[in-house]
């Protein structure tokens, strides 16, 4: 689905992502795990076009076309998501609106009639029940005054929405009430059809026990160090990432 | 965002810079009393309003021009602007308008025949000095409701016009504002009887076509107890190097329980992105809540002219008259604009809203200079002020100068003013969902003035929202 190929990365001068190697295959889920600071936002920002970001080796394949000269726009067309770790507010912008826009410019670009605003609004009623999210949410501004846990909720009900290809969620469980950790979970799996491909960053197990992952990738100082089964999570709970040695080595 | 990509984003053409080639009666340039005789002449203007021209023409030659706001360009030379301008042989009725004329505004999106009109919206079309058509006139006087250019008004109503022009801005108020008193060509007056409500929208487009002529309209708008009107001007000029002078003159008047809402939606020619060129909009715009309980709102969409200096304000002398002014000033390329309002609480309990969004890209220039003041009789008036700054790209500005002159402290004063950049945080998270760097900058745009383009008319909040784009495009591909 996607290969990222021994890739570095700097943001201003400092050098983040170290040759990174990481693939994605079609219709699995893979965990990244890794210490505050190791790149693992970095990684979601670099597979997406962030402006921060400068590529300075290796390569990122998707669909057989290198995402790195495509704009951020494009990629997300093509089916690339990215849930933000920190969602940010823009005032004034008509969180319904925006969905519908971005929906509507992805089914353009597929070739699909675009929904009118009575064809969204049932569509949106249906997700935002499943996800326990009040119906004035999407009549609020996009994410400004969201709780913490409101704004990754949203960041889900746009993903429910928009069935992008490649899903990163970027720390989507940090935050979160019990219940709501259930509802994103449900939201997730339900996204599971044989060939979406998951990367899901985060701290916790507790996610972990309830959208199974395939792999658990460790990501230490720039690269990934260590990829193995679920299996592992349970050692890094216990153990830490100081015991984990770079493989490759 | 690089910058050059924004620029080039924001940069939008000037469609409706065209020029019409027509006839026309241009005195040649220079301002005395002879040029003012000649225009009340060739109005037929009875002696009285001729007088007055006079009386505001010696007023004028004694002041000075003010130089306080924040803007600058070079020494106007007002001999060399000529003060009138119409098409040859002045239309008596519709099949008589030039059919170019008629085409020019087709072209503006203002088709005059009123089959093709927009349903409910009346339109008086003003072609560099004179009136062109006035329609709906009929269906209007069947309430009793006066709509008619203000040379007509002259004519036939002159009692109201002797009664209330200069009533609100007097003939000395300002030095722009004199010399329209003085040369003013042409421009609207409205007038609604006790109790009517205005069944249509009443709207005004100004159109300066000729070149080095001056624009000087003045709008009269009166609305007696009991009445509602919500009227719209619209204008624009054709793209030429030369500057061209626009100093107009409005003044409202609510009696008891009336209600005006006056909406512009100004897209005069901005110049280019050197600073060539363009319109100076120099206008002065005042309400007065007469009556109790009366109120009057401002919204304007200001995205057009070199610079822009214009305050429209309300006297809010009624207990309980309401103001209100809701404001997006745009100003890209090199234009400059300094704009914002004067509300004045005499009566009691009286209350006024500030809404002011200001929009500053490429080299544009953004300044909002606001008077609130609160007289001593005043008791129990309350003010809310919002002033936002949105700035794209670094070379442009903004500036903000709010007054507050308290005199009786009960008076409640709120203001709440933001200067803010459009992040790249909130682009990347927009493009990211696959919505085109365009769309985005749009989007946010849009967003940052919601709460005044709300303010609008239907059919003008979509124009607005148009326009605005339009002066948005041209953006990264
Ligand atoms: N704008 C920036 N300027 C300078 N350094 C930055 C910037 N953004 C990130 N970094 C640095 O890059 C490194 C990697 O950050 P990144 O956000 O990818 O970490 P992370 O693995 O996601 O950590 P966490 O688990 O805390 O979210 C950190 O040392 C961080 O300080
Ligand atoms: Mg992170």
């Amino acid at each position: 689905m996607m290969k990222i190929e021994n890739l570095k990365a700097n943001i201003g001068s400092k050098e983040i992502l170290k040759g990174l190697n990481l693939v994605l295959e079609e219709g699995k889920v893979h965990a990244i795990m890794g210490p505050n600071g190791a790149g693992k936002s970095t990684l979601s920002k670099a597979v997406t076009g962030h402006y921060e970001i400068e590529i300075t080796g290796g390569d990122i394949v998707y669909k057989n076309r290198s995402l790195l000269e495509m704009s951020p726009e494009e990629r997300a067309l093509e089916g690339i998501f990215l849930s933000f770790q920190n969602p940010v507010e823009i005032p004034g912008v008509n969180n319904a609106y925006f969905l519908r826009t971005a929906l509507n410019a992805k089914r353009k670009h597929e070739g699909k009639k675009e929904l009118n605003a009575a064809e969204f609004l049932r569509l949106m009623k249906e997700h935002l029940e499943s996800l326990g999210m009040k119906s004035d949410m999407i009549s609020r501004s996009l994410n400004e005054g969201f709780s913490g846990g409101e704004k990754k909720r949203n960041e889900i009900l746009q993903m429910l929405v928009l069935e992008p290809d490649v899903i990163i969620l970027d720390e989507i469980d940090s935050g979160l009430d019990i219940d709501a950790l259930r509802a994103v979970s449900e939201g997730i799996n339900k996204m599971k059809n044989g060939k979406r491909s998951f990367l899901v960053i985060t701290h916790y197990s507790r996610i972990l026990d309830y959208i199974k992952p395939d792999y658990i990738h460790v990501l230490k100082e720039g690269k990934i160090v260590k990829t193995a089964g679920p299996e592992l999570v349970a050692q890094l709970e216990a153990e830490g990432y100081e015991s984990i040695e770079d493989e490759n080595q | 965002m690089p910058q050059k990509e924004i620029d080039k984003a924001v940069a939008g053409e000037y469609r409706i810079g065209f020029q019409v080639d027509i006839e026309a009666d241009t005195v040649p340039p220079g301002l005395d009393e002879n040029t003012i005789c000649f225009i009340s002449a060739k109005k037929n203007e009875p002696e009285w309003m001729r007088d007055l021209r006079l009386k505001a023409f010696s007023k004028w030659k004694t002041m000075a021009e003010p130089h306080w706001g924040h803007v600058s360009y070079p020494p106007i030379g007002y001999q060399a602007i000529s003060y009138f301008s119409a098409p040859k042989n002045p239309p008596q009725s519709l099949d008589e308008v030039d059919p170019k004329i008629l085409e020019a505004y087709e072209k503006l999106g203002i088709p005059l025949e009123e089959q093709k009109q927009l349903q409910g919206i009346a339109v008086d079309a003003v072609f560099d000095s004179v009136s062109v058509k006035t329609t709906y006139t009929e269906e209007l006087n069947k309430h009793g409701i006066i709509f008619c250019s203000i040379s007509e008004a002259i004519q036939k109503h002159p009692e109201l016009i002797k009664k209330y022009m200069h009533s609100v801005v007097p003939m000395n108020d300002n030095f722009f504002a004199t010399l329209n008193s003085a040369v003013f060509t042409d421009g609207t007056f409205v007038y609604i009887p006790k109790g009517v409500r205005c069944p249509m929208e009443l709207s005004t487009y100004f159109r300066i076509n000729a070149l080095n002529t001056g624009q000087f309209e003045r709008t009269l708008i009166v609305a007696d107890e009991d009445s509602y009107v919500s009227y719209n001007e619209g204008c624009s000029a054709p793209t030429r190097d030369e500057n061209q002078l626009h100093a107009a003159v409005v003044e409202l008047i609510a009696m008891k329980n009336a209600h005006i809402k006056y909406s512009t939606i100004q897209n005069w020619y901005p110049g280019d992105e050197t600073g060539k060129g363009g319109i100076y909009n120099f206008v002065t715009k005042r309400g007065l809540c007469l009556g109790d309980n009366s109120k009057i709102s401002w919204t304007q969409v200001e995205t057009g002219s070199a610079i822009t200096w214009k305050y429209p304000g309300c006297i809010l002398k009624g207990d309980n008259s309401v103001g209100e002014f809701y404001s997006v000033a745009v100003t890209t390329l090199a234009q400059q604009a300094d704009t914002g309002t004067k509300m004045i609480h005499l009566g009691k309990n009286t209350s006024s809203t500030i809404v002011s969004k200001g929009i500053s890209a490429m080299k544009g220039q953004n300044t909002y200079r606001g008077l609130v003041k609160i007289g001593a009789h005043a008791q129990g008036a309350r003010n809310f002020s919002q002033c936002d700054s949105l700035l794209i790209g670094s070379e442009c500005g903004a500036h903000t100068f709010p007054t507050l002159e308290c005199k009786d402290s009960k008076g409640y004063i709120e203001h709440e003013a933001t200067t803010s950049k459009i992040s790249d945080e909130q682009l990347f998270y927009l493009r990211q969902r696959g919505i085109s760097e365009e769309d985005a900058v749009s989007m946010i745009v849009h967003g940052f003035c919601k709460e005044v383009f709300s303010q609008l008319p239907m059919e003008y909040a979509v124009e607005a929202k148009a326009l605005l784009n339009l002066t948005l495009e041209g953006s990264v591909g």
